[in-house]
Order: structure tokens, then C-alpha cells, then sequence
């Protein structure tokens, strides 16, 4: 059982670091300036991510209980509740929301030059909702922050992408707004069978039927696996991605996929422990597929952006592999990899952002010889690439060897194929890193005039850098705090694995 | 019948309201003819005071003429909706109507006569005082269509929504008869009790039902009864299609919870299935056909029919729950809508009609607040939150799941995705492509309080809909 316990910190710690960028969006309303524009958001999003670094410091990683709980009513009538707290899950991912939230404004500072005022505030709103998705714990609340990410995220694709972002655009809102609201039906239906409450800690404590579940299940589980994306839900991403300026492929990649495989977690294996079970093999062929077709479609781009977007499938299909392995070196693998992928694959498409503001082309045949012309630039991208493809010493080793540890431990054919999955990332991330980085330079793309990285652009590098390195060598304070949690999680699951067994 | 002073007091925001209106009328005559706003300043005098007087009655529940006409707090509810569109739509009109050559007085005095009937329906106990109140709206309404009459598409869509009108206030007539030689009453709460206790499926009664399905559809524009809202709606003044798309929307809500839950509500079994076939329908309609439109007012015309098919489906759910979230959507339905005409009435300038949807390309280069006040209506209308019409959508979706009728939620949501997406293709054109015409926006002071008092509702029941549900769920009639 999970239980809330009282907010050690003694100030509504959660509400402010989830409410600090909106207070900003609301401040750069009055700004008319673009540069101070720019320097407000940075401001917000640097003190908020100092306010997280508190909370991941003081945070007890020895109970799986919710912590700097706060709890207030808010629709009575309905029993819903104001209800925020965070467990040993939770509190990487507010993390990494308000890590890359600065380094997506550091991103944005020259790339973005109309609207400057309207671009920051649409991000600050972004990350509001999207830290208080972590830290919701009603649902009604959660999906409040849910869908509020979608307007932002809209109008950043829309407004500020590439050629065809229009048409992105759309398919993003369409294709994630049809997957929620089904989600939306199976909260009212858990409202109505779990005894009239959207509190997420109290719903968890009940057992539904199995047909309930069955649907329930179906119900969370399109919505998140689109958000994922898994196959066969994953054709809005690549437009988004390619479309997306810098920022928002950042936060797609950073953040919101992995609401997706956090929902996951937080509700599909912890609500219907039963359905969770009975889906499992669906889940891992899926993810499977999603590993190795993922990989595949990398292979065969030609724009380095799309590229690296569907390497994330494949990536995401590694992270949802993991959760569904039923074992603590599984799941912690899969909430690590969760993690390594925000980290890693931010700073690849922060990467690639930064050389298109100087070439202005995607197009693998437009370049090479990077590593003559911007050697600081091609050191980082190097790092990145290492760690995207789990290179030991690098974040995602850790995490890829975990799932793939608990992969063979639950079955030993989604094991093998997934083997293959790694492989094929080295191969589509190395021909890539090539054909860019080494050999002649390429006057196609004017990569001759480029000039190398400047201040602001290292500093999001470094930090990103500091973390590949930092949880390659070193992922035990990380694990730590999730150590409670996913035992928790496990051991409900392990017993409903048995209720099973007996049924059949 | 014995003569009651109760009769008195408790119409009295009626009798208000009617009062206003013949004295407005009168008064009208010895105005010189620049001078007209000032009609539309006392009739705005007119609603406040109807208002403050329903206020200082509220508590009362009070049954009176002869048990035709009933104030209590549901009636109470939906009068306060209907003074809060009278009033967005009376300021929204003032200047409006003077670009469109028509700001006559009796404009203003028949809006006050539609309000009253409203009223009448929302009080309305019988079948036929919600009858009269019903035709003392809709007539009204008719004259209000027409009323830029130097306009065509006006004149033609006043004659179309008057023939067909008359048309479907016979058919409903024709239901009505039929239910009083079955039941020999016309009480509803008679009625209620003449149907109990009736076994099996009387055909006679499944007829009067679908007649009377059939006239009250045609008044909410519910599929197939909706043919003449669109061109209704594009042609008639921008301020009466505001008008008109929530004010006796709502009344007809109001009127349709009273008859089918109350009276017919010991037959629901010969009622519910046509009923939620209709909502099913009307919402598909809606949402699919919103799609391809280009002219706003028509496309908005679909959207409003596509949310007569939700608020359909709370009837369908019943129930207190049911009748609570139907009143609630009529609330957030009225702001967010007089908010979005609100805008496009804004851009009605000089020859400029800003009814083309392309006309609003780049809206958002030169008009920054009128494109985001837009934007958040366009956002609540397609029911994403923290806006009303997610809690609006929410309360019916709630209702439907809690009675099981779950088949029925998930078809209401994924058209409410469908018609996601004609909403923001609107905020597409004006935040994401390059203005084609200079921007020239007919900005008053009384318009800019209409658009206010739209988008802080709008936001404040989608952030704090608390003291709005309570408010529903107390006034929401027992069952």
C-alpha cells in the first residue's frame, strides 16, 4: 500500500516548483522586449530547477510513500481533491522537467526570433503542466495537467516549426486528444467503481473485476502507448519531431514521452495488476517491434532529425520492455532508461538544433567533415551519440543492461530480438556519425563557415554532459531513491501474479 | 381558479420583464432616431432588475397558477442563465447593429419578449404554459432573424426558420394532444402519475413521443430536425445567431428535462432509446458536417448542434446527475459561446463581414488579445481543460458512466475528438499563417465587458467549478 505522509519540507514545495513557470508566463504577458523576454524565462526556469534540486535532496529514499504531500479540497461535490505528492518515481522525472526546462530556453535564444515573448510563455506553460502531471495524485487534477499540455505544445509546433508544421501540428493534437479521452472515460468509470474518488492513493487500494479491468486497462493503455509512442501508434512522432522547433523536439523527447511509459507505471501496472498481466505479451511484442522496426526506419533516413526521432521509438520501445518484465532489474532498468533517454536524447536534438542554425539543412548528403570544422561542438555530439548507443561509462549503459538482464530473465526470445534492437542503434548511430562528423568537409552545407559553439550553448551541453557521465559512472544515488518505490511496485504485482496463476 | 397574490410575487421577474418591454416600447416612439442605444441601456435596466428581483426570491419554491407554473430554484438557475445571455448579447449588440443599419428600439424590446418566454419555459409546469412561453419566444425570434432587412440572406433565413418553426410547434402541438387524450392532463406532474404503473410498449404513447421528440428537437436543432440552423444562423444578425444559440437553447433544455423527467419520466423505457439514438445522431452530424464549413456562422452552427447532442445525452442519463450536468453545460455552453460570437462580432466592421473562416488568418499578428481571447474560447468549445467546457463535457460524461451507460461516453468523446479538430483549424489560420488584410476591430467599451464577463466565466468555472456544480446540484428539480 501506498500512503501520503506529511510534507517534511513544511512549504508547498510541489505547488511551487509546478506553478513557478506559470507565474512566469504570466509575468512576460507585460513584457514587450524580446531580450528581456528571453532573460525572464531564463530566470523562472533556472529558479525553478534550484527549487528541484531541494526536493531531490531531501528526499527520503527509504519509504515508497508519498512525500511533500499536499492536500486540499477543491470540488467537493465531486470528491475531487487538490492532491500533489511524489514517490521515488515521480521525483526523477520532476527533475528532468525542470532540467531541460532551462537548457530548452537556452536552446531557443537565437533560433527563435519572432514571437520571442509568445515562444517563452507557451514553454513555461509547458513545463507547469508537465511537472504537475508527475506530481499529480487525483486524477482529475492529473488529467487537467494532461491534456494542458496539449494547447502549448500545439501552438509551438505550429507556430514556430519547420515547413509542414501545420500539418504536424494537427496530427499531434488529433492523434494524443483521441488517445486521452478515452483515458478520460476509464477515470470516470474507476470514479464510480472504486467508491466515488478521483484519489489515485485510494483507488490503488482496491481490486476490480477482471473485466473491469480488462477495459479499464484497454483505456489507459492506448492513450499512453501513444504517447509513447509504441508501435503501431507511433506515426504522429516523426512529423512532430521533424516539424518541432529545437525546443519542443527537447521537451517531446525529454519529457513527454515518457508521460507516457510513467503512466504506464503509475496506473496500468498498479491499478489492474490482473489486466497488466493477461497483456503482457501483447506489451512485448510491441515493444519489440517497436525496438527493431524502430531501429530500422532510422536506418534508412536521410534527415538526421527524423533520424534520431525514430531511434527514439526504438528507445521507448527498450523502456517499455522493461516495465513489463515483472522483475526489480526490469523495471528499475526501464525508469533509468526513462531517464538516460530524456537526457540523451534532449541533448542529441539540442545537437541538432544548434548545426541547423548554422547550415539551415538536415540532409545527411549535406554534410561532413564536422569534426575539422566545430571540434568543441563534434566532442559533444560524440558523447551524445556514445551514449545513445549505451557505449559503458555513459548513462544509457546502465539502464539498457538492466532491461536487457530483466528481459532474459522473464523471456528469453524478447531478450534475444531485443539484442538485435542494440545493435542496430549502433549501426544507424555510427553510419550517421560518419557521413556528419568525419571524413571531408562538405562545402554543400556551408559547414565551412560555421562557426563553433559559443557560451550559452556550452552551458546546456556541459549539464547535459555532466549527467551522461555522472549516472554512467556512477547510478546508485539514482537508483536509490527509486529502490522503495519499484519494490512496492513489484511486490503488488508479484501477488496479483498469483491470484492469476490460481485463476487459470 | 381563486386569485392568488402568490400568482403575483413569484412572476414578478416576468411580469418585470414584460412590463419593461411594453413601457420600452412606448417609450421607443418619443425617441428621436439617433438615440436609440438608450433603449438598449434600459433594457439592459430592465434584465438587472428581473434579475435582482429573482435574487431576492430565490429561496421561495412556490407553485402557482393553477400548478402551470412553477418558481423554484431549477427554474431560478436557468433564468439566471438566460439574463446572463441577454445581457452579453444586448452589449454586444449595440454597436453591431448600428453597422448593420439596424438598431431599431423594438430590437431591444424583442429581445426582452423572447427573454420572458424563456422564462415562461423555464417555470413553465404544463405542457401548455411551456407551450406559450415557447411560441412567445420563437416569434419573437423569428422577427429578430429578419431583422437587417435591406440584407437578403436575413430576410430568407427569417422565412425559412418561420415556416419550418410553425411547422414543428404544430407537430409538438399534435404530441401534446395525443399525451392529453391518453392521460387526460396536461399537468406534468399528473401526467407523471396518470403514466405510472403503465406496463408494456402503447403505441399511441410511442407516437405522442415522437412527436414531441420532434418538436422539441427541432427547437435545440437536434438531428434530423437541425436543417435550418445553419442557414438560420449565417443569415440572421451575428448578434441574434449569439443570441439564439444559447438563450433558447437552453430554454428548450429547460423545458425538455421538465417534460421527459418528470412527466414521461415512468415510461423512460419508450423514450430513452429514441432519445439517445437522436443525441448520437445529432452529434455526428455536428461534428462531421462543422468540418467542412467556411463560413464561421455556419460552422459554429454545427458546433452548436454537435452540443446539443451532449446536453442530449444528459437528459438521456437522467437522474439528478443527469439533470445537474445538463444545466451546468447550458452555463459554461452560454459564456463560451457569447464569447466566441462576441469576437467575430468584433471584427464586423465597414464592409468588412469577417464571416469567411480565412478571414481570420493572422488574426494573432496584429491582434494579439482578440486572437487569444478566441483561443480560449475555440479550446473550451472543443473541451480541453482548465476551461468550462471541459467541466461541462466532464459532468455529462460523469452522469452517462454512472448510470452504465458507458457505450454512450465513449461515443460522446470520440466526437468530441472529431470536432477537436474544426475548432483548432480556427486557431491554426489565426496563430500559425500570415495575415492577408490589415485587422480592424470594432472594439466598444460595452463589447469589451461582454467578451470580459465570457472569458473570466469561461476560465473560472473550468478552474473553480465548485460553488457552479453545487449550484446545479441544488437546483436541479427531484426526480
Amino acid at each position: 500500500m501506498i500512503e501520503a505522509v506529511h510534507n517534511s519540507m513544511g512549504i508547498p514545495i510541489l505547488s511551487i516548483v509546478t506553478f513557478l513557470p506559470l507565474l512566469g508566463a504570466l509575468v512576460l504577458l507585460f513584457i514587450k522586449n524580446n531580450s528581456a523576454a528571453r532573460w525572464i524565462a531564463l530566470v523562472f526556469t533556472v529558479v525553478d530547477f534550484l527549487i528541484a534540486i531541494p526536493i531531490v535532496l531531501s528526499f527520503d529514499s527509504t519509504t515508497h510513500n508519498m512525500q511533500f504531500v499536499e492536500h486540499y479540497n477543491w470540488i467537493p461535490s465531486w470528491n475531487i481533491t487538490y492532491f500533489m505528492g511524489i514517490d521515488g518515481i515521480s521525483v526523477l522525472f520532476i527533475f528532468l522537467s525542470s532540467l531541460l526546462g532551462w537548457i530548452c530556453v537556452l536552446a531557443s535564444w537565437r533560433s527563435i526570433e519572432h514571437k520571442v515573448k509568445e515562444f517563452m510563455m507557451a514553454l513555461l506553460v509547458m513545463q507547469t503542466a508537465m511537472i504537475g502531471v508527475f506530481c499529480a495524485l487525483d486524477f482529475f487534477l492529473f488529467y487537467l495537467f494532461w491534456e494542458a499540455m496539449l494547447i502549448p505544445m500545439y501552438l509551438i509546433i505550429g507556430v514556430w516549426g519547420g515547413k509542414n508544421r501545420i500539418y504536424a501540428a494537427i496530427k499531434f493534437f488529433l492523434y494524443t486528444l483521441a488517445g486521452s479521452v478515452l483515458m478520460l472515460i476509464g477515470i470516470i468509470a474507476l470514479y464510480f467503481a472504486g467508491g466515488q474518488t478521483f484519489d489515485i492513493l485510494e483507488l490503488m487500494k482496491q481490486n476490480y473485476p477482471f473485466a473491469f479491468q480488462f477495459w479499464v486497462f484497454l483505456a489507459f493503455f492506448i492513450a499512453f502507448a501513444i504517447k509513447v509512442p509504441m508501435f503501431p501508434f507511433h506515426t504522429w512522432l516523426p512529423d512532430a519531431h521533424v516539424e518541432a522547433p529545437t525546443a519542443g523536439s527537447i521537451i517531446l523527447a525529454g519529457v513527454l514521452l515518457k508521460m507516457g511509459t510513467y503512466g504506464l507505471i503509475r496506473f496500468n501496472l498498479t491499478l489492474f495488476e490482473e489486466a497488466a498481466r493477461y497483456f503482457t505479451p501483447l506489451v512485448l511484442v510491441m515493444s519489440v517491434i517497436g525496438i527493431i522496426y524502430g531501429g530500422y526506419l532510422a536506418l534508412a533516413q536521410s534527415d538526421i532529425k527524423k533520424l534520431i526521432a525514430y531511434s527514439s521509438i526504438s528507445h521507448m520501445g527498450f523502456v517499455t520492455l522493461g516495465l513489463f518484465v515483472y522483475n526489480s532489474a526490469g523495471i528499475e532498468g526501464a525508469i533509468m532508461q526513462m531517464l538516460n533517454h530524456g537526457i540523451t536524447t534532449g541533448a542529441l536534438f539540442l545537437c541538432i538544433g544548434l548545426i541547423y542554425e548554422r547550415t539551415h539543412t538536415r540532409e545527411l548528403a549535406d554534410y561532413g567533415g564536422l569534426a575539422k570544422a566545430v571540434p568543441i561542438y563534434t566532442t559533444f555530439f560524440t558523447i551524445f551519440i556514445l551514449s545513445s548507443m549505451a557505449i559503458p561509462g555513459t548513462n544509457s549503459f546502465i539502464g539498457e543492461l538492466l532491461i536487457l538482464t530483466g528481459a532474459f530473465g522473464y523471456s528469453k526470445v524478447a531478450g534475444t530480438f531485443s539484442i538485435i534492437g542494440a545493435l542496430l542503434g549502433a549501426v544507424y548511430l555510427l553510419s550517421m556519425y560518419k557521413k556528419v562528423a568525419l571524413g571531408e568537409i562538405n562545402h554543400k552545407g556551408h559547414i565551412h563557415e560555421a562557426r563553433d559553439v559559443n557560451g550559452r550553448e556550452l552551458v546546456a551541453m556541459v549539464a547535459l554532459a555532466i549527467f551522461v557521465f555522472w549516472i554512467g559512472v556512477n547510478a546508485a544515488p539514482f537508483m536509490e531513491l527509486m529502490h522503495p518505490s519499484v519494490n512496492n511496485l513489484l511486490e503488488q504485482l508479484n501477488n496479483a501474479g498469483a491470484i492469476v496463476a490460481n485463476v487459470k | 381558479m381563486n386569485f392568488d397574490i402568490s400568482n403575483v410575487i413569484f412572476s414578478m421577474p416576468e411580469i418585470i420583464v414584460l412590463a419593461g418591454a411594453c413601457l420600452l416600447l412606448m417609450f421607443d416612439l418619443i425617441l428621436p432616431k439617433g438615440q436609440k442605444h438608450v433603449i438598449a441601456y434600459l433594457s439592459l435596466a430592465v434584465v438587472i432588475i428581473a434579475g435582482i428581483e429573482t435574487w431576492f426570491l430565490s429561496d421561495n419554491i412556490a407553485h402557482i397558477f393553477d400548478r402551470m407554473f412553477m418558481f423554484d430554484g431549477y427554474s431560478v438557475f436557468f433564468k439566471f442563465v438566460f439574463y446572463l445571455g441577454t445581457i452579453l448579447s444586448i452589449l454586444l449588440s449595440i454597436n453591431y447593429m448600428k453597422i448593420e443599419g439596424g438598431n431599431y428600439g423594438e430590437y431591444y424590446v424583442l429581445i426582452l419578449f423572447a427573454l420572458s418566454g424563456m422564462m415562461i419555459m423555464a417555470s413553465g409546469t404544463d405542457l401548455l404554459s411551456i407551450y406559450v412561453g415557447l411560441e412567445l419566444m420563437a416569434l419573437s425570434i423569428y422577427i429578430l432573424t429578419g431583422f437587417t432587412q435591406h440584407y437578403g440572406r436575413s430576410n430568407e433565413a427569417a422565412m425559412k426558420y418561420i415556416i419550418l418553426g410553425a411547422f414543428s410547434s404544430g407537430v409538438l402541438l399534435y404530441g401534446m394532444s395525443l399525451i392529453y387524450g391518453l392521460t387526460g392532463t396536461t399537468q406534468l406532474s399528473d401526467l407523471a402519475l396518470a403514466l405510472k404503473g403503465q406496463e408494456g410498449m402503447d403505441m399511441s404513447l410511442v407516437l405522442a413521443i415522437i412527436f414531441l421528440v420532434a418538436g422539441f428537437g427541432f427547437k435545440v436543432a437536434a438531428v434530423p430536425f437541425h436543417m435550418w440552423a445553419p442557414d438560420v444562423y449565417e443569415g440572421a444578425p451575428t448578434s441574434i445567431t449569439a443570441f439564439m444559440s444559447v438563450g433558447p437553447k437552453a430554454a428548450a433544455f429547460a423545458a425538455i428535462l421538465r417534460v421527459f423527467l418528470e412527466a414521461l419520466g415512468p415510461v423512460a423505457g419508450s423514450w430513452e432509446t429514441i432519445l439517445a439514438l437522436v443525441a448520437v445522431l445529432t452529434m455526428a452530424t455536428g461534428s462531421i458536417f462543422a468540418l467542412v464549413q467556411t463560413n464561421i456562422k455556419r460552422m459554429l452552427a454545427y458546433s452548436s448542434i454537435a452540443h446539443a447532442g451532449y446536453a442530449l445525452l444528459g437528459v438521456v442519463a437522467g437522474g439528478r446527475d443527469g439533470i445537474s450536468s445538463v444545466m451546468l453545460y447550458m452555463l459554461t455552453y452560454t459564456l463560451m459561446n457569447m464569447g466566441i460570437f462576441g469576437t467575430i462580432i468584433l471584427l464586423r466592421k465597414g464592409d468588412f463581414r469577417g464571416e469567411n473562416i480565412h478571414d481570420y488568418t493572422g488574426l494573432s499578428k496584429s491582434n494579439k488579445l482578440a486572437a487569444l481571447l478566441m483561443l480560449i474560447f475555440l479550446f473550451s468549445l472543443a473541451g480541453i481543460p482548465p476551461t468550462a467546457g471541459f467541466v461541462g463535457k466532464f459532468y455529462i460524461f460523469m452522469a452517462l458512466v454512472g448510470k452504465g451507460l458507458i457505450p454512450l461516453a465513449v461515443i460522446a468523446v470520440i466526437f468530441s475528438a472529431v470536432s477537436a479538430y474544426f475548432y483548432i483549424r480556427l486557431v491554426m489560420l489565426m496563430y500559425m499563417k500570415e495575415p492577408t488584410h490589415k485587422f480592424d476591430l470594432a472594439t466598444t467599451p460595452a463589447s469589451g465587458i461582454a467578451i470580459a464577463i465570457a472569458v473570466i466565466g469561461t476560465l473560472i468555472i473550468g478552474i473553480l467549478p465548485s460553488w457552479f456544480i453545487e449550484m446545479a446540484q441544488r437546483a436541479a428539480f427531484p426526480v
